[in-house]
């Protein structure tokens, strides 16, 4: 995993997977959602969101739904990875599952909306490059870090699944 | 060292003679759920790019809802891929179009007490009323589990939740929850077992405290869980299954509890969350004369049989108020029929009520029924998140059936005691 860098989009607490990925898309190819992320609650943010940039949030990330879509959409629109405060335990499966860095920092409220941010998933470092500050974060689980740095599940799974029938 | 229900299911799951919370563990899982929405159309180019097949199909089941039943070429799609996916795969249980898959997996006596269950979907906790531990994961889990039979676990403490006392005329476990997800906030559990225990809880039937469960995923819990007792027994021997010995998955008393609370049933009043959170809850009376646009009572939290006759009870001899859509959507076929039978869907339908399919339904915008811009709805769903029922700019309120039925009759948010006084239990 490299570190990524980024422009900053601040959000609340609870953000649900309803205004991540509304139902009313979910039939559909991501491609036809991905518009409609967040637009509940930032209207300008899935237009305006550049590849690399980094979604910074409060309290409970992610809660509700079990839809894989709340993390496909974020990564389809570019975003390198999610810090929050904290995140709902299903979000933070899928979003490593998926390959999404999903950091826990207790000083995600130090970054403001269009900071510039580098994100360092393995090291559990945050740079706050707008105004110097520098933030520890709890980083990936010891026990998923070699899933995560394979990509996610489905990579990871590949490469055991490949390992065991070239032993086989 | 004291146990905890949620901590022997786990360690039995995974091999071990004990688990601590904390300790991180790979367990073996005894059924895999799995609904239309993220079930085969999300796994199955998963195991293809990894060439696996399914490691115990018995282990799987199948419940289609999401999309049901189809309404154009693409829900169309979804609903077909899933019935062959099951059919190539050799799913033995597979329920499509029977009704939601929280309430049809145990209709058929799927869930026993002490299983480690997965469940594609947020609302699995749903299982643990069965003395199950069994929690949502999303596709790409769901497909390693599909691989492998087993998935990790870092194990939770456990929150222990006692309601004393009765509930009083007019109230349900969705005013409990309700309650809780106030009191405890959204995320509150912090990914930890929320068991509810207590004379008011041991006095439910299953349909009710399928609802206190499944609704642990309001509070952010890993999982909800009662231990079982003998209406649990009976009601898994009902529907077909072997509960085992029931006195065999019980927490030690003295387990060690991340935080014990105790509330009294008895002083509950009827709850209502405002938009768009659950923890936005307060007693009816603050909310009393908001004005609806719809009232629904559907899905897995708030259209089972005991659902519809809590409805029925408040409905019975009264009408839905001009203006005003009431719609039901039984949870399952079976639901369906059981009212059909007691009476409880002429009572319904003679007080106005539109009958819908039974499945998801409008609960999260994927089935008919969701709301207009600026519309506001009262639903005995689970969940009221901005824009998850139809139009972001809608309002929906939460609230048992009794206080939605109550709510169609005046147009407006409604006490439902008002129309029980008096009247025969």
């Amino acid at each position: 995993m490299s570190v990524a860098t980024g422009r900053a989009w601040v959000f609340g607490d609870d953000i649900d997977t309803d205004v991540l990925a509304p139902g009313i898309y979910m039939k559909g190819p991501i491609e036809k959602m991905t518009p409609h992320c967040l637009e509940a609650v930032d209207p300008e943010f899935a237009a305006g969101v550049e590849a690399g940039d980094v979604v910074v949030a409060g309290r409970n990330f992610g809660m509700g739904s079990s839809r894989e879509q709340a993390v496909l959409v974020l990564r389809h629109l570019g975003v390198a990875a999610v810090v929050a405060r904290s995140f709902a335990g299903l979000f933070f499966r899928n979003a490593l599952n998926l390959g999404l860095p999903a950091l826990a920092c207790a000083e995600a409220g130090r970054i403001g909306a269009s900071h510039r941010v580098a994100v360092d998933a393995e090291a559990g470092d945050i740079q706050n490059l707008t105004t110097g500050g520098r933030y520890a974060c709890e980083g990936i689980p010891e026990h998923l870090m070699e899933m995560v740095r394979d990509g996610g599940l489905v990579p990871h799974m590949a490469k055991r699944l490949g390992a065991r029938s070239s032993r086989g | 060292m004291a146990r905890t229900l949620a901590e022997k299911i786990i360690a039995r799951a995974a091999g071990q003679d004990a688990v601590t919370p904390g300790d991180i563990v790979t367990c073996a899982v005894d059924l895999a759920m799995m609904h239309d929405s993220g079930g085969p159309r999300r796994v199955a180019p998963i195991l293809e790019s990894l060439q696996a097949k399914v490691w115990d199909a018995g282990k799987i089941v199948v419940a289609s809802d999401h999309y049901v039943p189809a309404v154009d070429a693409e829900s169309a799609a979804i609903l077909d891929l899933t019935r062959k996916w099951v059919a190539d795969n050799g799913i033995p249980n597979f329920y499509d179009m029977q009704g939601i898959c929280h309430v049809v997996v145990p209709e058929h006596g799927h869930l026993l007490p002490g299983m480690f269950v997965v469940g594609g979907d947020s609302h699995s906790p749903t299982g643990g009323a069965f003395g199950c531990f069994m929690f949502g994961v999303g596709a790409t889990e769901m497909a390693g589990v599909l691989v492998t039979g087993e998935t990790w676990i870092k194990v939770p403490e456990t929150i222990l939740v006692r309601w004393g006392g009765r509930l009083g005329r007019g109230l349900s476990a969705k005013d409990i929850m309700l309650f809780l997800c106030h009191r405890l906030g959204m995320g509150g559990a912090e990914y930890r077992v929320v068991q509810y225990a207590g004379d008011a809880v041991e006095g439910l039937p299953m349909a009710e405290r399928m609802t206190l469960c499944n609704m642990a995923a309001e509070l952010g819990a890993q999982t909800g869980i009662i231990a079982p007792d003998a209406v649990t027994a009976d009601h898994i021997r009902t529907n077909g299954g072997d509960p085992g010995d029931v006195a065999s998955w019980q927490g030690d008393a003295d387990a060690t509890f991340h935080a014990v609370h105790d509330f009294d049933a008895g002083t509950l009043a009827p709850q209502v969350a405002a938009p768009h959170s659950p923890a936005n809850a307060a007693a009816v009376g603050d909310y009393e004369n908001v004005a609806v646009n719809q009232a629904y009572i559907g899905a897995c939290t708030g259209a089972k049989a005991v659902d519809l006759c809590m409805a029925a009870a408040v409905l019975k001899g009264n009408r839905v108020a001009a203006g005003v859509r009431l719609l039901v959507a039984p949870a399952s076929t079976r639901t369906t029929a059981e009212a059909a039978a007691d009476g409880t869907l002429a009572t319904l339908t003679e007080a106005g009520a539109i009958l819908m399919p039974s499945g998801c339904g409008a609960c999260a915008g994927y089935g008919a029924g969701v709301l207009a811009e600026n519309e506001a709805c009262i639903a005995s769903t689970a969940r009221n998140f901005k824009g998850r029922m139809g139009a972001p700019s809608a309002d929906v309120y939460l609230a048992s059936p009794y206080t939605v039925a109550a709510s169609a009759i005046r147009g407006r948010i409604s006490d439902p005691r008002d129309f029980l006084e008096g009247r025969a239990p």
